[in-house]
């Protein structure tokens, strides 16, 4: 089998944040293709993990290399931050992959 | 042959005889524009017409029955995706990455792709047509409990409901629960057990 770079599972270091900062995503607009869901932009969450770098698809949907790649994070909220009106309990969360480049650092997590 | 047969039913578009689409003209002037420059061939096409069939969800149900019998197999799935598929020798190919999330007595998770409609084919194959539709992805993530019981899915409130929206390079294949009444079975009829369903979230596994 050919062996082929794995650009998700490089350039850990290189991540900003870490698992349980807290984090806001931009609330601004963006032309064009892009991967942040309207309905989390200006949504706070904390990050649960980091996924790696990835090629930049607000690029990529424009046939260019996506260069330079992004860290790539899984943000959890809760629904009841989402939505002003969730109906279920308050432990309900949701998960969505964000890119570096639309989080911003509320809070770094204390860590030892 | 599929023209053979006797009853009335109306044949559709996917048959020979039926009026051509606009997007299946779309398709085959692309198709043949590609093969004419030699970007690709008509083999190369074929080949991977081959390798999405050859992906359906008896494969996942596979990947599950190890997993609920296999401890050691479980954690790397979870761990590590990509590569406890390929110790089964399921090549998932080089992009996108795949992760794993597990049913647990306190978490039900459920998938979803919000922005159009990414699924782990990979692994299971085409998606049904539900999990591309505008209900399913817009209702999932504002209503999860709600579209779960509209599966007959009753998540009571003790027990977290987590979606995922899959909305960038990472594809997800929930790790259901194991139903009670199982033990002592082999990998094959665990497999029987485990639904295309139960492998995004909308259904839990059962004993029948």
């Amino acid at each position: 089998m050919k062996a082929r770079a794995r650009p998700g599972r490089n350039a850990r270091g290189a991540a900003r944040f870490a698992p349980g900062d807290a984090v806001r995503v931009a609330g601004r607009d963006a032309l064009g293709h892009c991967r942040t869901p309207w309905y989390l932009r200006g949504k706070i969450g904390i990050i649960a993990s980091v996924h790696g770098s990835f090629r930049d698809p607000e690029s990529l949907a424009y046939h260019k290399p996506g260069l330079p790649a992004h860290v790539l994070y899984k943000v959890r909220f809760k629904q009841s931050a989402i939505w002003g009106a969730y109906k279920g309990p308050d432990s309900d969360q949701l998960e969505a992959d964000i890119f570096e480049h639309w989080l911003e650092l509320l809070d770094r997590a204390n860590r030892e | 042959m599929h023209n053979d047969h006797d009853h009335g039913h109306p044949h559709g578009k996917d048959h020979d005889s039926g009026p051509v689409g606009a997007y299946e003209m779309l398709e085959e002037a692309v198709r043949t524009l590609l093969i004419e420059r030699g970007v690709l061939t008509a083999q190369e096409i074929a080949a991977s017409v081959d390798l999405m069939d050859s992906r359906s969800p008896a494969l996942g149900a596979k990947v599950v029955a190890r997993a609920w019998a296999d401890p050691a197999f479980k954690k790397l799935l979870l761990a590590d995706t990509r590569a406890a598929l390929m110790r089964m020798g399921i090549d998932i190919g080089p992009a996108p990455e795949f992760a794993t999330v597990e049913n647990t007595a306190r978490v039900h998770n459920v998938i979803v792709c919000t922005l159009c409609s990414c699924y782990p084919k990979m692994l299971l194959g085409i998606p049904p047509a539900w999990y591309k539709s505008l209900a399913y992805r817009s209702r999932t993530v504002a209503d999860p409990r709600g579209v779960l019981a509209e599966f007959g899915v009753e998540i009571p409130s003790s027990v977290e409901v987590r979606v995922h929206d899959s909305t960038a390079d990472l594809r997800y294949v929930v790790l259901p629960m194991r139903p009670k009444g199982t033990r002592g079975w082999s990998q094959d009829q665990l497999a029987a057990i485990v639904t295309r369903d139960c492998m995004i979230g909308t259904a839990r596994c059962r004993v029948q």
